[in-house]
């Protein structure tokens, strides 16, 4: 049996591996949104594999700093249609690193066509104990929830469904995208409520006439907030966590998105700061790619 | 018999399905309302346009349509007469707006409408 760090070490490896796998194949320039949270009405073009990367670093007040991170494996099953399958993981200092669990979600697009306000049902399955990658706040989620050991966490398994329907819009450059958000665990747990919106816009909007690789249109910027809206028990802000920040994002000559938001707790029931990080790579038609033989 | 008769139904409908989803027959421009038809690329012409589409083609549209945009196996051609006649600039700009998501286009909105002039006025110089 491996031991924790030399397991640890294989898995890094091996997204090492799927990375170099990916750079040595054509890559094209991903238009991202600089979210964390937040889902825009945008999918995963038809045929394409997006792997991704997000982190979150913060602390809570007198426990220890954790880093929570999840790799997301999303594919454009057809232009109305994302699949996303996801593996969870986190570190907490003086404590371990583990496996958190994993999630499997469904992006669907019910109207065909571009209109005002776009939306998108999403459904998730997921399995996790212990995470701490807060790519969602529903329910009563805060600052209580980090401060058990993660052998204590772990205990506690999450099997959920969550429902989510996105709105999202296009205007002028501008996207603007609210989440709103159901989850159930399937244990005799209430129904947990959740939000989010963001908004942003590129920093230009006209391509440059000349390559280059840190013209405005490469970046992104806006501003993204999301929190829990309590349960079917108790539905309100009464003990729940907000955060708001700025994000920002940047695309990559060699079909790398970094995105970077610093984010803050607005109440006490909230982690003080969070800050988020991320990398996208996107592979064009993957399936085509082993099909072609040329 | 019984068999058969399933084996025929299905056949036929996923003859039609592929029909219906799978041939890019251009269908999608009797739904471009007339305003949209009528718009008017404003970057027509602009050296600087065509070779700023270009890079907008080759980052997002190429890996579909072909580098040379001749078409894939599933993907139509956009040196096609369809595309470099028949179709306005205004008809190609509702399309990447709107996608034609039920034969696999998707929408393109999020480049906005300058990046979207700009892929438009790259692509019809493709016929010259």
């Amino acid at each position: 049996m491996l031991s924790l760090p030399s397991r640890v070490g294989q898995w890094r490896r091996c997204f090492l591996y799927v990375l170099l796998a990916a750079a040595a194949s054509a890559a094209c320039r991903a238009q991202e949104r600089p979210y964390f949270v937040t889902y825009s009405h945008e999918m995963e073009e038809p045929g394409n594999l997006e792997i991704e990367m997000f982190s979150a670093i913060g602390k809570p007040p007198g426990g220890n700093r954790f880093l929570g991170s999840t790799t997301e494996f999303e594919y454009g099953a057809k232009a109305w249609w994302t699949t996303e399958f996801y593996l969870d993981g986190q570190t907490t200092w003086h404590d371990s690193t583990i496996f958190t669990g994993y999630r499997w979600e469904n992006r669907f697009r019910p109207l065909l066509r571009e209109h005002r306000i776009n939306p998108v049902i999403y459904m998730e399955f997921e399995n996790t104990s212990a995470d701490k990658s807060l790519r969602e706040v529903v329910g009563h989620d805060g600052r209580p929830d980090f401060y058990d050991t993660n052998a204590v966490a772990r205990a506690d398994k999450e099997r959920e469904l969550e429902l989510k329907l996105i709105l999202g819009s296009n205007f002028r450059g501008w996207n603007l995208s609210e989440n709103f958000i159901a989850e159930k665990n399937f244990t005799d747990e209430p129904w947990e409520f959740g939000y989010a919106w963001a908004a942003s816009r590129p920093l230009k909007l006209a391509a440059s006439a000349h390559k280059c690789a840190f013209c405005r249109e490469k970046f992104m910027a806006g501003v993204e907030m999301y929190g829990g809206l309590g349960d079917a028990l108790g539905f309100g802000l009464r003990n729940t966590s907000h955060y708001l920040g700025p994000a920002i994002n940047w695309s990559a000559p060699n079909g790398m998105t970094f995105s970077f938001s610093p984010q803050f707790g607005l109440n006490d029931y909230s982690i003080p700061r969070l800050y988020r990080f991320g990398i996208q790579y996107e592979i064009e038609q993957i399936v085509n790619r082993f099909r072609r033989g040329d | 018999m019984k068999r058969a008769r399933v084996w025929l139904l299905t056949m036929t409908v996923l003859m039609l399905a592929a029909l219906a989803f799978g041939v890019p027959d251009g269908s999608w421009m009797r739904h471009v309302p007339a305003k949209d038809h009528e718009r008017k690329n404003p970057y027509e012409g602009q050296a600087d346009a065509v070779a700023a589409g270009k890079f907008v083609f080759f980052d997002h549209c190429a890996q579909c349509h072909g580098e040379n945009a001749e078409g894939t196996k599933k993907r139509p051609s956009l040196r096609s007469a369809r595309v470099q006649q028949e179709a306005t600039e205004g008809d190609l700009h509702w399309l990447l707006v709107n996608g034609n998501m039920g034969r696999g286009m998707p929408s393109w909105s999020k480049l906005g409408d300058p990046q979207i002039w700009q892929v438009i006025t790259y692509v019809k110089t493709l016929s010259k």
